[in-house]
């Protein structure tokens, strides 16, 4: 018996994997990109924000979520796919309030970045313009949920490498929410600090360090200057160490 | 605080202050005290020793529990569209009017508010509401107005008439499960004649497939179950979960199975543990059958004091085991097997990532047969009767029979029992729909059927059904089953995931501008792309399902959409002239002028 080799084609292309490692994981190691925002090589695996939706072998299932196995055939890179992705990110857009040009995010924010990457022209649907609080009690984190994409990487964040449970998420259906840990439910009266992972973890623009604005000028920021498909296997080098 | 005390500590007592019994807390609490209050919640945190925010996300989760105040009395309309066609919607209206109420508004003594829940499982004998969690069947207006009496008057619900709260089990065909009768113990004893190995290979024979819907095959899910390798952390527990969340609209055969059948229920529990060396059950019931607990509980009393549950049943020293009840409260989602899990561990339902599966991975880890009310039952028929008798029934691919929850436009709506293949047009002669012109068949996640397809049969390789058969008649608007459908799944979303999140609250959206006369051929064109992303692109089953039926609509009955849209491509969802209405009150303005195109 030859031993089956650890390899998997995403669209056409062959690429070895780790025994463990998702097809996400598999994939960025070998420098295809495929879109996801819930996902983060730190932690287990999500599965709701959905972008990272693939077809293997016939089905539709999300790369984050599923173990590379010897012989998956995975479309990715399609027309199909990213259409359907476009639509996913169309949702996010008009679920929050997402004003772009004046978020101190912008450029660094990672669903604005996809939205480019996947030439998402218009917001498409109506805003469902929710009516959600900026938090500016903590005197050195700003919380505003109404960029929350409900992805759950500070929640996370918070109880797997800070030990602390600041962030939950609370409600059903459409009035889920992030919520935060302490009796007045305000982050100043929360446990968080400027050093806690937490804190930084924010793909989007909710989470934000106080009196840090526009340091890097918009124009200069990391999505600004390459594509997120070109930018995400470097800048999560664990992604590249196979790490699960 | 000291009231908050004796009123909260037995119950947490109860319990051993175990946080994964948090749901079962919360929900005892509020029986006790209406709703939970800020100080209650945090009382409870802090006695649990876990953090506010998890009470917070399980209070918020669950739609009968309420971190506002809603009234010593709370009265929830069933509003799945059977209630709405036996004319609830005009009886909540005049119940509202009595007692001078908007809908979801608290009277300002705070004794009572009225609003509306998803289908309570009563479609045989509707409408039908809960107040504080007990059902009433058979509204009329005379029932409306003796109710609001009751109501003003303060009267707590022990001296409400009992005849309020009587449920029948309406059960017009009878067949391998309805019709036979049963001694308690008999399946029992069979399952320990034939020994664990022999129950599995008789299961195997009868090709028993999951009632609850998906028609997993049974044997192979106990198989599976019974060899998940032991891990280290969880050791070699195994458990066995009875899935009696109920909730798909239309359906309500587990509600009679749990009322007239419940020795079976058990039994088929104690068979799939000893079948897989399970020493702990849990039947997951759902909120709105909590007028079953009671009588459930005595039963299982019954069992313990008859040695057919508890340690060395029927003298069989290795064959320990019992069962506990939870209830969850107003959440859909719980049907789910993976979010049931979740709720019985004591958190908000949200569904588990798959694989690993329940058989490997289910309740705190260990590994857990989840399985339906009916699928159980049948369980104890195949010990008694043997896999292959059993399998003579039925069709080859679907042995045995099947219950169906009939309701709708019938003369005799209730529960029917029939051998798997029986066709659509046989079951609307035998109900009395005489002018049948579609058929829901599963519940609002299944498949609608048009007249040409009677002929088409009740079976997995045909029409599949969890047992829900809702009849429209020819006089019916389908498009209001697809709008009460639409706004039940936005409801009951969990909110987990983008595209059934967004897409069920989009898909309303859309259905509402058609109705209110401003959709157009885009809104319909809309209506068939998000049913392919959330079909395609949703996490579990209740988003890949919510627009099944808004499918078969739109293709299967043009008309109804076609009569609604209007000839333009594309119409704003707002209407110019009302939104100009707060600018003509502050002007005192009436006039012609002050008007945008008021003359259509």
């Amino acid at each position: 018996m030859t031993e089956i080799a650890n390899q998997i084609s995403i669209d056409g292309e062959k690429i070895e994997f780790e025994p463990g490692q998702t097809i996400l994981t598999a994939a960025l190691a070998a420098n295809v990109f495929i879109p996801h925002l819930c996902a983060h090589p730190e932690f287990e695996p999500h599965g709701s924000c959905k972008l990272c939706s693939v077809v293997v072998n016939g089905r539709n299932v999300s790369a984050c979520t599923v173990v590379a196995m010897p012989g998956q055939e995975v479309q990715s890179n399609t027309p199909e796919l990213n259409g359907r992705r476009r639509v996913l990110l169309q949702m996010l857009f008009v679920e929050g309030n997402h004003f772009c040009p004046g978020c101190e995010k912008s450029g660094n924010c990672q669903l604005q970045a996809l939205a480019y990457d996947l030439e998402m022209l218009n917001p498409h649907f109506p805003h469902f313009f929710p009516d959600r609080k900026v938090d500016a009690s903590h005197p050195e984190i700003f919380l505003d949920l109404n960029r929350c994409i409900l992805c759950e990487l500070c929640v996370r964040a918070s109880h797997e490498m800070d030990g602390k449970d600041v962030f939950a998420l609370a409600g059903r259906g459409r009035a889920s929410h992030i919520m935060v840990n302490s009796p007045s439910g305000l982050l100043g009266d929360a446990d968080l600090a400027l050093t806690d992972r937490a804190a930084h973890i924010c793909p989007v623009g909710a989470i934000l360090p106080k009196e840090v604005g526009y340091a890097v000028p918009i124009g200069r920021r990391i999505y600004d200057v390459e594509p997120i498909s070109d930018v995400a296997a470097h800048m999560h080098p664990e992604f590249l160490l196979g790490n699960k | 605080m000291a009231s908050l005390e004796t009123v909260v500590e037995p119950i947490l007592a109860r319990y051993r202050r175990d946080p994964t019994a948090l749901l079962q807390i919360l929900r005892e609490t509020q029986e006790a005290l209406d709703w939970l209050a800020p100080e209650t919640r945090q009382f409870i945190a802090r006695e649990l020793q876990i953090p506010l925010t998890r009470v917070e996300a399980v209070t918020q989760f669950y739609a009968h529990l309420y971190d506002q105040p809603r009234g010593k009395f709370r009265v929830l309309f069933s509003d799945n569209i059977t209630d709405r066609m036996a004319g609830s919607v005009a009886l909540m209206e005049h119940m509202l009017k009595r007692l001078k109420l908007s809908r979801g508004v608290v009277s300002i003594d705070g004794l009572v508010s009225v609003d509306t829940t998803s289908c309570t499982g009563m479609c045989d004998q509707g409408p039908a509401l809960l107040v504080n969690n007990r059902a009433v069947p058979k509204l009329t207006p005379r029932r409306v107005d003796e109710i609001c009496d009751l109501i003003l008057t303060g009267a707590p619900l022990a001296d409400w008439p009992a005849h309020y709260f009587e449920v029948e089990d309406n059960i017009r065909r009878a067949d391998m499960l309805l019709g036979a009768p049963f001694k308690p113990g008999e399946a029992i004893r069979a399952a320990i004649a034939l020994g664990p190995l022999g129950v599995l290979g008789e299961m195997r024979k009868s090709n028993l497939r999951g009632r609850g819907g998906a028609g997993f095959t049974t044997a192979v899910k106990w198989e599976a179950c019974r060899n998940a390798p032991e891990t280290e952390r969880q050791g070699t527990e195994r458990v066995v979960v009875c899935n009696a969340d109920e909730g798909e609209p239309g359906t309500f055969k587990d509600r009679v199975l749990l009322q007239s059948f419940s020795e079976r229920v058990f039994e088929g529990m104690a068979i799939a543990a000893y079948a897989i060396s399970a020493r702990k059950g849990f039947l997951y019931l759902r909120g709105e059958y909590f007028y079953l607990l009671a009588p459930l509980e005595a039963r299982l009393a019954d069992m313990r004091r008859e040695n057919l549950l508890g340690a060395g049943i029927c003298g069989v020293e290795t064959f320990d085991f019992d069962i506990e009840i939870h209830l969850g409260a107003g959440a859909y989602i719980c049907g789910e097997e993976t979010a049931l899990i979740e709720s019985l561990e004591g958190k908000p339902g949200r569904p588990r990532i798959r694989p690993p599966f329940p058989v490997t991975h289910g309740y705190l880890g260990h590994p857990t047969v989840v399985n339906n009310v009916e699928t159980l039952c049948k369980a104890t028929e195949v010990v008694i009767r043997g896999g292959a008798d059993y399998a003579g029934h039925g069709t080859r691919e679907s042995t045995g029979t099947k219950i169906l929850s009939i309701s709708g436009d019938c003369e005799r709506p209730g529960l029917y029992e029939y051998p798997f293949g029986v066709r659509i047009l046989q079951i609307l002669a035998d109900c009395g729909a005489h002018d049948a012109m579609a058929v829901q068949v599963s519940g609002a996640a299944g498949t609608c059927l048009s007249r040409q397809e009677f002929g088409r049969r009740i079976a997995f390789e045909d029409v599949a059904t969890a047992g829900s058969f809702m009849v429209f008649g020819r006089d019916r608007d389908l498009f209001d089953a697809v709008r009460n459908f639409a706004h039940f799944f936005e409801h009951e979303s969990c909110g987990f995931c983008t595209p059934c999140r967004v897409g069920t609250a989009l898909v309303a959206r859309i259905v509402d501008k058609i109705a209110e006369g401003h959709g157009a051929r885009y809104e319909f064109n809309e209506l068939a792309r998000l049913h392919e992303i959330l079909r395609r692109m949703s996490h579990c089953g209740l988003g890949q399902t919510a627009t099944s039926a808004l499918h078969n609509i739109m293709h299967k009955f043009p008309a109804v959409f076609e009569r609604r849209l209007i000839s333009k491509d594309f119409e704003p969802g707002f209407d110019l002239d009302a939104s100009l209405e707060k600018a003509r009150e502050i002007a005192g303005r009436e006039d012609s002028s002050a008007h945008l195109g008021v003359e259509a």
